[in-house]
């Protein structure tokens, strides 16, 4: 009896498909970034709900063989619907894995609780645990009427009633907060005061501009710091080119961006005019349903027009092939998948890739409806390999003079050579090409032919054309689940460091759930009805007073909200890689604001490209650094050598634009210590800022650390800060005078000159009081 | 152990000594070993090594070992490009016999060809121009090419039948360090530093060293994302120890200055960031502390590592003259040698220009004299310190090469194109059985046609002899589980002892 129960019920045999879904780890201490961020304690609530306690655990523990991947199924039981886990199982049809209400008629709690190692469920060699309290959960699930519900990201955001906050409490400016303060008076938490006007203006015009405040606009906030200066303040922020340049270097990460084709020999590509209009629609305040339809489908609008077809260049991002003797069809696929790949992270958050070799594990996304996607993306007349390194890629436009002069003014054309520049872009082939499953992902294996389609789980598709701009359509229908809460999600990292979806690219069963699930709904209704306009969105997000608290935390705030997912208080984070570098440069006065044009080479250490480059040769295989001031540009223009990207970037944390990517990493390592200390740029960055200092004050050397400190960190050092920098500056001069440095080399750092009536030995203890203030924790974060 | 809570502990570990408040009297003075401690091997008993979790470390992410490891570290001698097989191990008279003659389809068998070859006419069969002897206790054959690695064949196990899935250099290499062909995932060495930590306090746990072969000097490149972190925190990322005069990126102090100078500054910064730190009770400013010791401690034990000058002379002798010239393979297996002393976990060498597709003759002779000697005098030297026996070597490359000519085959020159279908390898050292060839090819050279070893069992026999279950030894990233190893991979146990 039990030994056919296990054999018709739930067989298991290891199953392993050509997939990137793995056996897994029986490290109990790796918790998920689901399951960390969603079950706040582990313990067993009163009430079960499906979708925040019972689902990551049979996603994560039970999916990959009872879930919607129909050919992984094991014992004919998937857990992802009701239908389907309440349906009568075995030959006799006399048990059911579920039966709501009733845990002891339920075959799975007892597979989940027997110490039987045959029947244990998740079976032992999958190296796969549920923890005790799990386990209670799932019982008590079932005994509660095992109730399932719709994944929430596939149900359209609905309109929320915002809270009333009952208790007499005046915090709050906007809509946000009401919904911020009715989860932290939940929690049994409460808000912070209002951060110190010098953090809170160094805050927001990092977030926005990716630039720190001046002086002058710290001491007229902090002389003004009411709610409608705050408000004038924001307001020209967005208005500024900085800010977009901000969020397209955003957008250039989402958009896998770079210079250099990728792969192998990495030959040199001239993208940067898709960037420059990146930069003009930023600029423009372009709403989003246009500026991802441009992009997705420019080609196609009727009569589409020069900077419509331009933009389409984001599917053209990827990286192209030129190694010799690869099988181009082998590669031609992987440049569609990629879109596809990139479609799915940065527009739906879901992770359509995992659908390539089989039926998604976790999400309900077939196979099939995978590449059905695909074939959206699939018309493309292009090749798979590139010849060598003059070769262009097709299809490509040709930016001219002229077309500059007349609409496309937005590109910086005059800094380049050349006088008309190849920019790749999508276009149709006049015949499509016929898209077939592949099977196991792979090139040449058809499987059954395919057309395109979304999957129902998601969206019909019924009404729209077929092609690529029907797609862009799907994506801004009024009731898509999925666009307006993934976009605005990621407005609010760039704001508060992390989603209220922390998987900013994963929506899916297997992502981590909405911390205000209502709040991320409010905030994609009214995304969408007020037209899509960014900028708004930005300056709401920024004039709640949950954005502008301070960062100050008590131990007792760390060991109840170690993450702060329900902001009790402002995150401090650090700064981008580019906004290091170019808060430095600005420090200093060094920066060049030049918008757009070919992207440049600021200083990079000797040889790194010589050192690993072939023989293919091409303006990529050594490095000559940029002319004049073009190495002062800011960090977005710094030229993307795709195999070799910029060290001094990647070590804090750029992505390597390899793939799409919607979140970076945060960490903290020795070598940004290296950077930060010992990178020429930071020296001759502290050493410009101290001459500008010194000539500012002459003779006033107290004043002259405290301006460099206030420009650094936005706020004027204390006493003890000012005395020990001071103590600190005496030292350093003492060094000099004692020829243990020596000043001509120091001061020989960098290309801009010294001036010649200064006082080398002064200007060596403050360029090293400067650099010493560059590195400050303080500095390279904003608070 | 999650990654966040290995980096909570630190900054713990940081409070507990009191490590700031001594930032006034030098905080340089307190060795990094005392902040992050290590210890995660220890030998037992029994003579393997075990988990320890000791007192506190940079432990990796691995509460235990899955079982008691037979080595401590991996030194990887990767020969970037493709060697030839049948030059150097893969003894096949036949192809001498039948020179000149088309590849029978029968042995072919519609196999895929890479686009350099496949509108080749015909395929005409070419034997090696290097004889082979045979050496050792076995009597097994080596060529011409490699006499010193002949001499210690009895210290090597020759993997004669592995293979791979892909077929150009960027997808190969990229299948060898990361386990999968397209870009993205953590290399071997960033795994190993995620799972099991540091052993050395003042070095990095994956250390990378580049050379350029004479054999093709304008070979293929290389990608520095082959030791990238892929979606492990980027403390895993392998640091490369260049021959230039930053041996690593940004390690030189700025001109003009000094260490004292530098300490001055880091004490200052200590003091200050400490300040800040009891205004905001952010940890990641005492980790950010912690991480800026570490680098001034870099700063000295790079150069010490990277310093040959006290090597005596018969190493020099052992390692070959390049050996004095930095920026060598023979210069870097010197080094190799040094950082696997100092306990790097896994120290990562690729040597590039073996890609041969035409005049291969000239070119790979060129190319093992740059390797050779000095890879058997790393296993000489490993041995004669007793340390061979817990450390890993491997030698080899991302595939073969084809038993036919590409291009012209003339009376002294031919070239070969790539052949992923089989190729040899070499590895030594701790609990890899010495002496031994393993599998087996058919007598033209193209099929494997015994004891076939896939790129992943090789990548999990690695993991095994460092005490990890390649099956159990997971990333959770983006909702799904990765491991090194992909789906696949098993461990050879036939090569372990």
């Amino acid at each position: 009896m039990t030994k056919n129960f296990t054999t018709d019920f739930f067989r298991f045999t290891t199953v392993a498909f050509i997939c990137c879904i793995l056996l897994s780890c029986s490290s109990k201490s790796e918790k998920t970034i689901a399951l960390a961020n969603n079950s706040t304690q582990n313990s067993v609530p009163e009430k079960i709900d499906f979708t925040f306690h019972v689902k990551p655990i049979l996603s994560d523990r039970c999916f990959k063989c009872h879930g919607p991947d129909k050919n992984a199924v094991e014992g004919d039981l998937s857990l992802h619907s009701a239908e389907e886990a309440y349906r009568a199982l075995g030959k006799l049809k006399v048990h059911a894995a579920i039966v709501p209400g009733d845990p002891s008629k339920s075959s799975l709690v007892e597979r989940i609780f027997t110490e039987d190692s045959n029947l244990m469920m998740p079976p032992p060699e999958s190296n796969l645990v549920l923890e005790d309290f799990e386990k209670a959960i799932l019982e008590k699930w079932i005994a509660q009427g095992a109730e399932y519900k719709t994944h929430w990201a596939f149900i359209p955001p609905a309109p929320q009633e915002v809270p009333n906050n009952e208790e007499s409490n005046d915090w709050g400016t906007n809509e946000i907060d009401a919904f911020v303060l009715s989860k932290l008076t939940e929690k049994n938490m409460s808000p912070s005061d209002r951060a110190s006007s010098e953090k809170l203006l160094r805050r927001v015009t990092f977030d926005l501009t990716g630039l720190p405040p001046t002086i002058s606009q710290l001491e007229e906030f902090k002389a003004d710091p009411s709610k409608e200066k705050y408000e004038e303040i924001i307001d020209s922020l967005l208005l500024s080119v900085d800010y977009a340049e901000n969020m397209a270097a955003e957008w250039m990460d989402i958009a896998r961006y770079a210079d250099t084709h990728g792969y192998q020999d990495d030959f040199e590509r001239t993208m940067w005019p898709w960037r420059d209009w990146v930069i003009h629609a930023y600029k423009q305040n372009m709403p989003y349903d246009q500026f991802v339809t441009y992009q997705l489908a420019g080609d196609l609008l009727p009569n589409a027009n020069l900077e419509q077809i331009l933009a389409t260049g984001f599917n053209r991002n990827h990286k192209i092939t030129a190694e010799g003797g690869v099988i181009p069809e082998e590669y031609r696929v992987e440049y569609v998948e990629d879109r596809n790949t990139t479609l799915g992270t940065a527009f739906l958050g879901l992770t359509l890739e995992c659908a390539r070799c089989h039926d998604h594990k976790y999400d309900p996304i077939s196979q099939k409806e995978h590449f059905q996607f695909y074939s959206f993306f699939n018309n493309i007349p292009e090749k798979g390999l590139l010849a060598n390194a003059a070769e262009l890629p097709e299809p490509y436009i040709k930016v001219t003079s002229k077309e500059v002069d007349d609409i496309l003014g937005f590109i910086n054309l005059e800094k380049s050579e050349m006088k008309e520049v190849p920019v790749m872009v999508m276009k149709e082939m006049d015949k499509p090409r016929s898209t077939f499953i592949l099977e196991r992902g792979i090139y040449d294996q058809y499987g059954a032919e395919v057309f395109p389609d979304t999957p129902e789980s998601i969206l019909p598709f019924d009404e729209y054309p077929k092609n690529r701009l029907g797609l862009a359509q799907w994506l801004f229908e009024d009731k898509h689940p999925l666009t307006a809460r993934v976009a605005v999600n990621r407005l609010w990292q760039r704001m508060f460091g992390s989603g209220i979806v922390a998987s900013s690219f994963d929506f899916g069963n297997q992502g981590s759930l909405p911390t205000h699930p209502e709040l991320l709904d409010f905030l994609a209704i009214k995304y969408k009805d007020e037209g899509w306009d960014t900028r708004a969105m930005l300056k709401y997000i920024a004039m709640s007073e949950a954005y502008q608290q301070d960062t100050k935390s008590t131990i007792e705030k760390l060991e109840q909200d170690p993450e702060n997912k329900y902001l009790a208080r402002a995150s401090r984070l650090r700064l981008s890689s580019e906004s290091i570098r170019d808060q430095a440069l600005a420090f200093s006065g060094l920066l060049n604001k030049e918008v757009g044009g070919p992207s440049v080479k600021p200083y990079q250490p000797e040889g790194i490209w010589e050192e690993t480059t072939g023989g293919g040769g091409g303006s990529t295989a050594s490095y000559t650094l940029s002319e004049g001031d073009d190495v002062y540009r800011k960090s977005l223009y710094t030229f993307w050598k795709r195999t070799v990207p910029p060290p001094s970037m990647m070590t804090f944390d750029s992505s390597s634009r390899d793939y799409c990517s919607v979140k970076r990493q945060e960490t903290n390592t020795p070598l940004q210590a290296l950077v930060l200390l010992n990178d020429p740029q930071m020296v001759e960055a502290a050493r410009v800022a101290a001459v500008g200092e010194m000539i500012a004050n002459p003779n006033a050397e107290n004043e002259q650390i405290k301006t460099l400190f206030y420009k650094a960190t936005s706020r004027l050092p204390n006493e003890i800060e000012t005395q020990s920098l001071v103590d600190y500056y005496d030292d350093m001069l003492a060094k000099v005078e004692s020829g243990e440095i020596s000043a001509e080399e120091y001061l020989s750092i960098g290309r801009s000159e010294v001036p010649t009536d200064i006082n080398k030995q002064k200007l060596v203890a403050m360029t090293l009081t400067a650099h010493t203030i560059l590195n400050l924790d303080e500095t390279i974060n904003r608070g | 152990m999650s990654e966040k809570k290995i980096v909570e502990e630190r900054s713990l570990i940081l409070n507990r000594r009191s490590f700031l408040g001594k930032a006034a009297m030098g905080v340089g003075g307190i060795g990094l070993a005392s902040l992050l401690g290590t210890n995660l091997f220890r030998k037992g008993e029994n003579g393997l090594y075990t988990a320890d979790s000791g007192p506190a470390g940079v432990k990796g992410v691995l509460d235990s070992l899955h079982h008691p490891s037979k080595i401590k570290r991996v030194i990887y001698l990767f020969q970037s490009g493709g060697p030839s097989q049948l030059e150097l191990f893969d003894y096949k008279p036949l192809l001498n016999q039948r020179r000149g003659e088309d590849l029978p389809e029968s042995i072919r068998n519609g196999q895929r060809l890479t686009g350099m070859t496949s509108g080749q006419d015909n395929f005409p069969l070419v034997g090696s121009n290097f004889g082979f002897q045979r050496y050792g206790q076995n009597g097994t054959y080596i060529s011409d090419l490699l006499p010193y690695t002949a001499k210690m064949v009895d210290d090597i196990c020759i993997v004669k039948s592995m293979y791979t899935e892909a077929i150009n250099h960027d997808p190969a290499v990229t299948f060898f360090q990361t386990g999968s062909q397209q870009p993205g995932r953590p290399s071997i060495g960033s795994w190993l530093s995620y799972g099991l930590g540091s052993e050395n306090e003042n070095l990095p746990a994956f250390t990378v060293l580049l050379s350029r072969g004479s054999g093709r000097p304008n070979g293929q490149p290389l990608y520095t994302r082959l030791w990238g972190n892929g979606f492990l925190h980027s403390l895993h990322q392998g640091v490369q120890f260049r021959a230039a005069k930053d041996p690593v990126l940004y390690l030189n102090d700025p001109k003009g200055t000094t260490a004292d100078v530098k300490r001055s500054m880091l004490d200052k910064l200590a003091e200050l960031n400490d300040q800040h730190y009891q205004e905001s009770n952010d940890p990641e400013i005492q980790s950010r502390i912690a991480q800026y010791e570490m680098a001034y401690r870099m700063q000295t034990s790079v150069p010490d590592v990277m310093n040959t000058d006290g090597e005596p002379d018969y190493i020099y002798k052992m390692y070959g003259s390049d050996a004095k010239i930095p920026g060598t393979f023979a210069a870097n297996c010197l080094l190799a040698r040094r950082l696997a002393e100092k306990d790097v976990r896994f120290i990562q060498l690729y040597h590039m220009g073996w890609d041969q597709h035409d005049n291969l003759p000239g070119a790979i002779q060129k190319q093992a004299k740059d390797v050779d000697q000095a890879s058997a005098a790393l296993i000489a030297d490993l041995k004669q310190r007793g340390m061979l026996e817990d450390t890993l070597v491997v030698w080899g490359g991302e595939f073969g090469r084809t038993n036919y000519s590409q291009g012209l085959l003339t009376d002294t020159t031919y070239g070969r194109d790539h052949h992923p279908r089989c190729f040899t390898m070499w590895m030594a050292g701790g609990g890899i059985k010495p002496g031994i060839v393993y599998g087996e090819t058919d007598e033209f050279g193209y099929n494997i046609v015994k004891n076939p070893v896939h790129v992943h069992d090789f990548q999990a026999t690695m993991l095994h002899q460092l005490g990890i279950d390649h099956e159990k030894f997971t990333y959770k990233y983006q909702g799904r589980r990765f491991r090194l190893t992909d789906v696949e991979g098993k461990v050879i146990n036939d090569i372990l002892t």
